[in-house]
């Protein structure tokens, strides 16, 4: 094992990312605000000094173009990394994602391919309104031809800019807007990487499997120390990657623990805890004691109002309660 | 329609008559007090948001000018207006109050979009046909010219009497230069210009997006400069003169009335503030250009017009400070004494569509 290093989240994509332009000159940074301002979450703050306007681009406000020119520029060799500065802006990128970068590979018979790295911010509670609240992470795990991670740690937040950047194929990351300050180990290894597509347990528990990603993954933490002091274990399976998605890990959590609630900030319908409780379904149906529980926000979109924004959000108690109901 | 935008700074001397020139000094001074209103309360906005006391704050300093000329250019509280984030000055020069604002920034029941489910400065108000805008920028580009065509749309049907003065008879919108790179921005205006439509778009060009200069946003001079490739009559004007955009504005509201098609109004202006509160603007612009920008301060600079001209007074501008201070408090106090938005009819799912009604 390599040694460690206690960091941000910020502090762990910010390092990946420095590390990736020094060790491959065709790396290159494009978005809105990544130059001169740092990016809007700060994580590129002095990349714009440290490796000049040719690698790190202020872009325009188009969205479209961000990602349509990633995707130009990754089938002609490079390896862009482009920032898009809130996923809610996404939607504006959508055809050059979904029937572009997701497709290439396969409609031109590998001729092509799209090393693109694609960044951004997911996530509400910080009183943004609905047009700027998203957690849209699933529309993205719909299409074959991507990858989507979502790093709730910052050793996955070091390790997947690494992955993303050095996969041949497009490679969505998406970060969560509250969780840039959590801190955690980070190896020191420059060539760590996050397998694509492996999940981890993040906790170990008999009594219950919690299934999340992203944000819901630190709401899991918080509800299993308070079942712990009810003498409830909780079992918490980090997704990690919504496409690849492993089913190997929660499926045999739950053979163990019998009873399963998904956590996701997403809105419930079609959701990730659809989707979990179907491969449940179809792979361990035997297994099952009770119903499995989802914990999503409500379904409306999120009001900007403190408290009624709150309310409509996943926490740790909606999830304890989740986890009664299951027992 | 030329091809080339027309710079209202040097037409404006050409005119015979100024359309501001018939601006009785009743509406001078009205406009001036809806700029120190705005002012104002965008102050105090900043000083709660400060204190912790709101989560936000969007402002429109410095841009008051071209807000107040286009609210009073067009039908106030008739034609259609789709805003942006920073159209303070404007939506309360068309009827939004102090009150509306504050109860947006504290997130409190009564607020007139949604109940403060929108965010503060997403304005909104179907009683003044203001439309609110989403978060993403220039997404309202394409709905006015909607809003527009809709227009056309009755007057050819015969669905509306063409000098019906209670009906909207254009749709403006408006937007920074930053947000003119983005698509929708262009099939709006291309929209617009290929139907001839009753609409006007204001590009209030503060020279940055945040922290990007105007020349990384677009390889041209000049907004307006694209104007020719819509088929859209092209108008820049200094949006820091009060007069001179109502008179560019005055321009466009009358080729949207006459059938003459769409008008892209470039006003040139700054943003003596930060982006937002979440914005530190140390980091992209030196200290000398802000405090050049603000020797140009709209608000001084139609003070000492009106000044000059005799139509405002020393007791008269107290007077107006004080009334302003008054509403500001007044609305601060409205709001902190409100009670918050109910949870449960927010969180209800069918609250999110318009009730179903069938016979
Ligand atoms: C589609 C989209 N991309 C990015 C943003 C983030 N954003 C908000 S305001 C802004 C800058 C807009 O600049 P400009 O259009 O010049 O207007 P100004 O704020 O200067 O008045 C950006 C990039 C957004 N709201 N929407
Ligand atoms: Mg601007």
């Amino acid at each position: 094992m390599a040694e460690t290093k206690r960091m941000t989240i910020r502090e762990a994509l910010s390092q990946a990312l420095r590390e990736e332009m020094y060790r491959d000159e065709t790396v290159f940074i494009m978005g809105e605000e990544v130059g001169v301002w740092g990016g809007t979450y700060a994580v590129t703050r002095g990349f714009y000094d440290e490796f000049g306007e040719k690698r790190v681009r202020d872009t325009p406000i188009a969205e479209m173009a961000i990602v349509g020119a990633g995707v130009g520029a990754a089938m002609a060799g490079l390896r862009p990394v482009s920032e898009l500065m809130t996923i809610n802006f996404a939607f504006l990128a959508l055809d050059a994602i979904v029937n572009h970068a997701a497709k290439i590979h396969s409609m031109f018979g590998g001729q092509f391919k799209v090393p693109l790295t694609i960044r951004t911010t997911t996530g509400g509670g910080r009183q943004l309104g609905a047009t700027h609240s998203h957690s849209p992470e699933i529309i993205f795990a719909h299409f074959p031809g991507l990858y989507v991670c979502c790093p709730a740690m910052a050793d996955d937040a070091y390790g997947m800019i690494k992955t993303a950047i050095r996969n041949d194929n497009p490679v969505m990351v998406i970060e969560h807007s509250t969780l840039y300050q959590t801190r955690g180990e980070v190896p020191l290894d420059q060539d760590y990487l996050v397998p694509v597509g492996e999940s981890r347990i993040v906790r170990e528990g008999k009594d219950v499997t919690l299934v999340s990603f992203s944000k819901g993954v630190h709401w899991c933490l918080e509800a299993a120390d308070i079942l712990a002091k009810e003498g409830i274990e909780a079992e918490i399976v980090d997704l990690r990657w919504l496409r690849p998605l492993d089913t190997s890990k929660f499926i045999e959590s739950f053979k163990k623990t019998n009873r399963m609630v998904v956590v996701e900030e997403g809105l419930p319908q079609f959701g990730v805890g659809a989707e979990i409780t179907a491969r449940v379904m179809e792979e361990a149906f035997d297994w099952m004691d009770a119903p499995i529980k989802r914990v999503t926000a409500e379904d409306v979109p999120l009001p900007y109002s403190r408290e009624i924004e709150q309310m409509a959000l996943p926490s740790a108690e909606k999830v304890v309660k989740a986890v009664k109901e299951v027992l | 329609m030329s091809d080339k935008a027309l710079d209202m700074t040097t037409y404006r001397e050409e005119m015979d008559e100024r359309p501001s020139d018939k601006l009785s000094p009743q509406t001078l001074l009205e406009m001036f007090w809806y700029m120190l209103l705005s002012r104002r309360l965008d102050e105090r906005s900043w000083i709660l948001h400060r204190q912790g006391r709101i989560p936000f704050h969007i402002s429109g300093m410095g841009h008051e000018a071209c807000q107040v000329a286009t609210a009073f250019a067009i039908n106030r509280g008739i034609d259609y207006v789709h805003p942006y984030y920073r159209d303070l000055a404007m939506c309360l020069a068309i009827g939004i109050t102090p009150r509306d604002f504050m109860l947006s920034l504290f997130g409190k029941a009564g607020e007139i979009s949604s109940g403060a489910r929108q965010m503060p400065s997403h304005f909104s108000s179907r009683k003044h046909n203001i439309l609110s805008m989403s978060s993403p920028v220039a997404t309202q580009v394409p709905q006015a010219a909607g809003l527009a065509f809709a227009i056309k749309y009755r007057l050819k049907m015969g669905l509306q009497d063409p000098n019906d003065t209670a009906q909207p008879r254009l749709a403006i919108t408006s937007l920074g230069e930053g947000s003119t790179s983005q698509g929708e921005w262009h099939e709006g205006m291309n929209w617009a210009g290929v139907h001839k439509l009753p609409f006007i778009c204001l590009v209030e060009n503060n020279i940055y997006a945040i922290s990007v200069p105007v020349d990384q946003q677009m390889a041209v001079r000049n907004v307006a400069d694209r104007a020719a490739a819509y088929g859209v009559e092209g108008v820049i004007v200094d949006g820091n003169d009060v007069l001179a955009s109502y008179d560019a504005m005055a321009y466009a509201v009358q080729r949207a009335y006459s059938g003459e098609g769409p008008t892209l109004v470039e006003a040139k202006t700054y943003r003596p503030v930060p982006h937002s509160s979440d914005d530190d603007d140390r980091s992209y612009r030196t200290r000398e250009e802000v405090e050049q920008w603000k020797r140009k301060d709209p608000i001084q600079r139609f003070q000492a017009v009106l000044q000059e001209r005799g139509i405002l007074t020393q007791e008269q501008l107290d007077e107006y400070e004080s009334r302003a201070r008054q509403m500001v408090d007044e609305a601060q106090k409205f709001a902190e004494d409100a009670p918050y938005p109910e949870i449960e009819p927010n969180l209800d799912p069918n609250s999110v569509y318009a009730p179903v009604e069938v016979d």
